[in-house]
């Protein structure tokens, strides 16, 4: 792609194609790859390690649509199919949703974005990786050794009775939030005390505001969920009746205990995926946002909001109508905030001069989910809707189409948008194309489906259901079969691309974030000269005044 | 070595990494308060629930023991805000003392603590279905037991966690690593110990004094 000079940012005016000396080849051997500490290794390595714990929860998504493609018995029993849907959630929820964008993205770029050489604590970001991967092999062991069938949930007094392992499971959640405690701690200390000079507050890049509310919510819910696992784990080792009603315990008093951590949670895995199109959308426009303050303030607002709203879980579990009603109007403000940054979105790409890349077919893609998923979240945080649709299959296809839809593409628009700053290679756009096509209509196909089921009356979690739900069930099926084949094509393409892909140059897209100010793939202390910050982030504005003169 | 030397790669100076030192152990110290307070709200719900069983259940632990090991870890912060103070100046060996005087505190702490769970443990006010004490059988007395042994459990786990931490501290200063004025780890540390002291003077009313 050719840029005449003027739309591209200040680049060294040396800077090779490919930067010879780079993170990547600065250092070799195996250990340089496990003791490092450098923030851009340690995102590689969280983007292998939620990579395969995304081909790992979509394999057993796969085996469940399997076994749901006919109404009876299909592959599998009750009970493993009961331990797959627990499977399935677990690994998607804390070792891929929660991790994948702060853990890969976050960490490569957040210190590049405000000129900082790392993050603040390099030994406690490679610690987290570590807590990662001891969690998730305590998790994996409970699973391949018992496997819990309680949901992702592990709602009481089911969770505390059960005679699959549910304990492993639960520990290993314990020390994935921990991972996720020490990934937040070390962004809001980096964010605070490491920002160049020249990057104030109302200058960081909109990925870093995100970012920034992400962790302050990662820090203050996470530990209220260790407790609880922790509470379910004596439970059901020891029998201590903390929410067992025979002994004067409080089933419901877990549910407040967990949706207090996992309402929240679904921010976690929202808004990095909201930092990530803040950035697309201005590089896809170029243009620079509209309204920066509020879409960086609305961050905040949902990172508030989220921690009133649990409530809106327990609308059928015996809470007062009084209650219901008051965390139905809170989770509605969260719609609010979501509202001001799609406006904002959308407004920024109001003439801009956008081309059609990868990445902005999943910008396309996630505007849709966030929309239509948020839409129906309104409705659902409508009490007496809601009881209609409790544990159906509308509840499972709205947070599919909000929490999974938007992280995915919001996942794939940020693999594909910072691919050739990461690897200093570029991916095939038209490959590109076509699996973006594959993924968006499929996810659709695999979850409308489940919207008109759900209104049905089709109940979640359930292993057979009456034959007048089949032709919906097989639709959804072959939607996420396409699904699959899509995200296949993408492990090729860029697989290939890191071999035999085109170099990028330093800024292929000619992009004005902070983070394309340096080499592809950067050097190993991120800026070989400290740059200078006289403009905000994505400033296209001599370039906006010099397409007006050539419209009229 | 001089304070400089202390500068990691990544930051300019020693006052930001300071500051971001300490940042960090305030949030870590944020993190902290939640993880107990889940224990906080279940012992909120369960006084809500049984709040006659939960004073009955009170007065079977021993007052004059949980009074006795309030003025030891208060105590006990005092030496280590010693320390600290000693260490700003440069006086490394003379803070491996205070802070040795509290990790005996902490110890005296940890041993009342284990007489009385010893006691606990003969009267039958297990946790729980474990729970055999015939004299107070209300439904919500186990539960009070279930609080108690888990508050008490998880702030001895941090009291435990602290002393690792400050005896580390302890071994450094002794051998002058803070001798120069810079004293930002035991600062951190006694963060932390403060922290612990903290979170006992909200338990000690709460088990005890109900």
């Amino acid at each position: 792609m050719s840029q005449s000079p003027a739309t591209t940012p200040p680049a060294p005016a040396e800077a090779p194609g490919y930067n010879p000396r780079n993170y990547l080849n600065a250092e070799s051997g195996v250990a340089s790859w496990l003791l490092t500490r450098d923030h851009k290794r340690i995102g590689i390595m969280y983007l292998v390690l939620t990579t395969v714990a995304f081909a790992l929860g979509g394999f057993f998504a796969m085996l469940l649509r399997l076994e749901l493609l006919t109404p009876g018995p299909t592959v599998m029993s009750a009970m493993s199919y009961n331990r797959m849907f627990t499977l399935h959630g677990v690994i998607m929820i804390f070792l891929f949703m929660i991790p994948a964008i702060p853990g890969v993205f976050g960490n490569f770029f957040l210190p590049l974005m405000i000129g900082a050489r790392d993050v603040a604590f390099p030994k406690l970001n490679l610690l987290s990786v570590y807590l990662y991967l001891v969690g998730a092999a305590i998790a994996l062991y409970g699973m391949v050794h018992g496997g819990a069938d309680t949901g992702w949930t592990f709602y009481t007094p089911y969770s505390t009775t059960t005679v699959t392992k549910v304990v492993p499971i639960l520990l290993g959640a314990f020390v994935l939030g921990f991972s996720s405690i020490v990934t937040g701690l070390n962004f809001i200390v980096t964010i605070h005390t490491l920002r160049a000079p020249g990057v104030g507050w109302m200058k960081m890049p909109l990925f870093v505001w995100s970012i920034y509310a992400t962790s302050i919510i990662q820090i203050l819910a996470t530990p209220v969920l260790g407790i609880t696992l922790l509470l379910v784990a004596f439970e059901h080792a020891f029998g201590f009746g903390v929410f067992d009603p025979a002994r004067g315990g409080d089933p419901i008093l877990f549910q407040h205990l967990f949706w207090f951590y996992s309402h929240p949670a679904v921010y976690i895995m929202v808004l990095p995926a909201m930092a990530v199109i803040s950035e697309a959308i201005q590089a896809a426009a170029r243009k620079n946002i509209f309204g920066y303050r509020a879409v960086a303030f609305s961050s905040l607002g949902i990172a508030f909001v989220g921690f009133f709203t649990w409530g809106h879980h327990l609308f059928t579990s015996g809470q007062s109508t009084l209650d219901a009603g008051i965390f139905g109007v809170l989770s509605m403000f969260v719609g609010i905030f979501t509202a001001i940054k799609v406006f904002n979105w959308t407004a920024t790409l109001y003439r801009g001069s956008v081309k059609f890349t990868t990445w902005f077919a999943y910008f396309c893609g996630f505007l849709f989910f966030l929309v239509f998923g948020g839409m129906t979240g309104i409705a659902l945080a409508t009490v007496a809707l809601d009881v209609h649709w409790q544990d159906t299959y509308f509840v499972v296809a709205h947070f599919h189409f909000i929490m999974v839809g938007s992280v995915i593409m919001a996942w794939l628009a940020a693999l594909h948008y910072w691919w050739p700053k990461m690897f200093g290679r570029m991916y095939s756009e038209g490959w590109g194309l076509v699996s973006s096509v594959l993924i968006i209509l499929g996810f659709n196909a695999t979850f409308i489906p489940q919207f008109l089921l759900g209104n049905y009356g089709m109940p979640r979690r359930y292993y057979s259901y009456p034959e007048r739900f089949w032709p919906l069930n097989v639709a959804s099926t072959a939607g996420a079969s396409l699904l699959a084949f899509g995200f296949l094509i993408i492990l090729v393409y860029l697989l290939v691309s890191l071999k035999h892909g085109r170099v990028a140059g330093p800024n292929p897209w000619g992009s004005r974030g902070y983070e394309w100010m340096t080499l592809s793939p950067p050097p190993p202390e991120n800026f070989l000269e400290q740059p200078t910050y006289p403009r905000p982030p994505h400033d296209y504005s001599d370039l906006g005044a010099a397409e007006v003169t050539h419209a009229t | 070595m001089r304070p400089e030397a202390y500068v990691a790669h990544h930051f300019p100076n020693l006052q930001q990494q300071e500051h971001a030192a300490r940042l960090g152990m305030w949030l870590f110290l944020a993190t902290e308060l939640l993880l107990f307070g889940g224990l906080f709200t279940v012992y909120s719900v369960y006084r809500f629930l049984f709040p006659e069983t939960f004073v009955a259940a009170s007065g079977l632990l021993d007052v004059k023991l949980g009074t006795l090991n309030t003025v030891v870890l208060i105590t006990s912060s005092l030496t280590a805000a010693l320390g600290h103070h000693l260490a700003q100046h440069g006086r490394g060996r003379a803070a491996a003392l205070a802070l040795a005087a509290t990790l005996v505190l902490a110890l005296g702490f940890l041993v009342v603590k284990a007489f009385e769970w010893t006691h606990d443990f003969h009267e039958g006010l297990l946790p729980g279905r474990y729970y055999s004490y015939r004299e107070l059988t209300t439904p919500g007395a186990p539960m009070f037991f279930v609080v108690y042994f888990l508050l008490t459990g998880l702030h001895g786990l941090h009291v435990i966690l602290g002393m690792c931490v400050l005896g580390v501290l302890m071994v450094l200063a002794w051998r002058g690593s803070y001798d120069h004025g810079y004293s930002t780890p035991i600062e951190l540390g006694v963060m932390y110990w403060h922290l612990v002291d903290l979170i006992w003077i909200f338990l000690y009313p709460l088990l005890y004094l109900i």
